[in-house]
């Protein structure tokens, strides 16, 4: 969705503060969050892309205006909600009113180091061949999909080149809304500054995206 | 995304933020019904804020600049040259690294939300989840690295990486000069995280790192 989150390009931020020796958590309440995601995501009840889905489905003017941590928790009460994990009122009181719902699988402390040490790839076997090769001039699709999308604003109607090839990965548009993994050949595509921001962008400096096959059509033909 | 934080009041006191507060009610509801051990999310906890850091990251670019072997394999598949140190896991199934030059200087971005390659570097940052960095990174790479304090040649042109799927990716820096006679140990101490996202380059001496 063109969501308060697809930020690529937008002015008026002000400048980067980095903090000097910043801590990894700001608050307490921020661990709890960050580890209550990793370990609801664990119970299979849904998917990354689904969680990524659900905090930037926020209004821009709330996005914008949310610290990191309170999004996570925003999206991760309303993904519990609409998963009928517990009631609005059971997680406002923290009191326990209607019955569990199994789960899959729910994350233990020995499995934490085996589980998140090895990690949860999302390359899959390539559905068929390539549509595209290295060296291909591509556009990104003027597309403006309702829901979750990974293809950022800034490129659509833009041409680039295909650098790198992947193999197939899980396809996030369609495994956000639990309507299946429905993997595609996933490429490293490059643009140039200047295709990107006109006279804005400085001669020679390069953008790179991934971009899922169906994002791209062969440069030429009509959007 | 605001750049400032919610704090906790004093844990001891009854005075929780209201948000602390309802974090509280949340994890009371997810335990009582199962779903989570609180065991587990004190693992995670530790894991990602004593365990996984930028200190993984410069071992493999200092492995990367005394072995030429390993670098290679580095650039070509980075997942599994970065297995090789014993290190992996969620948030770096699928890196990729990408090496700067005189002529080239990579920088490391996700305009959408916040990928970041949690293996090698850690958890991110707060600027680098926030919108003045992911709004600028790609448009203004420069005034971005000036923020940082960080000048390059005028000659040095930059790519910016918008990690939009699964790939994560790592900036290899170049070695500084005048660092052969320092051992492997000695080179990752020079390499910050800002100079694997990007944002910095290895210090030039060991007492600067």
């Amino acid at each position: 969705m063109n969501g308060g989150h697809d930020l690529g390009g937008m002015m008026g931020f002000g400048p980067v503060v980095p903090e000097p020796g910043e801590p990894v958590f700001h608050a307490e309440w921020e661990r709890r969050v960050f580890a209550m995601a990793l370990a609801m995501g664990f119970t299979g009840t849904w998917s990354l892309d689904a969680s990524r889905s659900a905090r930037e489905d926020m209004p821009p003017a709330e996005y914008l205006s949310a610290s990191y941590y309170a999004i996570w928790h925003t999206a991760l009460e309303r993904q519990i909600v609409e998963n009928a994990l517990a009631t609005p009122d059971e997680i406002a009181h923290g009191t326990p009113v209607i019955p569990a719902r199994p789960v899959t699988r729910v994350l233990r402390a020995d499995a934490v180091g085996p589980r998140f040490g090895s990690g949860f790839p999302s390359d899959r076997p390539a559905p068929g061949p390539a549509r595209y090769a290295v060296g291909d001039a591509v556009v990104a699709r003027n597309i403006h999909p309702v829901g979750h999308t990974r293809l950022p604003r800034y490129v659509r109607g833009r041409t680039g080149t295909i650098e790198r090839m992947h193999g197939a990965f899980v396809f996030p548009d369609t495994n956000a809304r639990g309507a299946g993994e429905s993997p595609q050949w996933l490429y490293t595509v490059g643009f140039t500054a200047t295709a990107l921001w006109g006279e804005t962008g400085a001669v020679g400096d390069y953008v790179i995206v991934a971009a899922f096959e169906s994002y791209l059509e062969p440069a030429g033909t009509s959007t | 995304m605001t750049q400032h934080h919610d704090h906790d009041h004093d844990e001891a006191s009854s005075t929780l933020s209201p948000i602390a507060a309802r974090v509280r009610a949340l994890e009371s509801i997810l335990i009582e019904k199962g779903y989570v051990d609180p065991a587990a999310l004190d693992a995670l906890i530790a894991r990602y804020e004593t365990q996984v850091g930028p200190h993984d990251g410069a071992r493999v670019v200092a492995r990367a600049w005394v072995d030429p072997a390993f670098r290679e394999r580095l650039l070509n598949a980075a997942t599994p040259a970065i297995a090789e140190l014993g290190i992996g896991g969620r948030g770096g199934e699928h890196m990729v690294v990408v090496a700067n030059t005189p002529e080239t200087h990579n920088l490391v971005v996700c305009t959408l939300c916040s990928c970041y390659p949690w293996t090698v570097l850690g958890l991110p940052p707060v600027w680098y989840k926030s919108p003045p960095y992911r709004a600028r990174a790609v448009i203004d790479p420069r005034g971005v690295l000036g923020d940082f304090g960080l000048v390059l040649p005028d000659a040095t042109r930059i790519t910016v990486w918008d990690s939009t799927a699964e790939l994560r990716y790592m900036v290899l820096p170049m070695r500084p000069p005048g660092t052969e006679t320092l051992d492997e140990m000695q080179l990752a101490a020079l390499v910050s995280r800002d100079a694997m996202i990007g944002t910095g380059l290895p210090a030039a001496r060991e007492s600067e790192a």
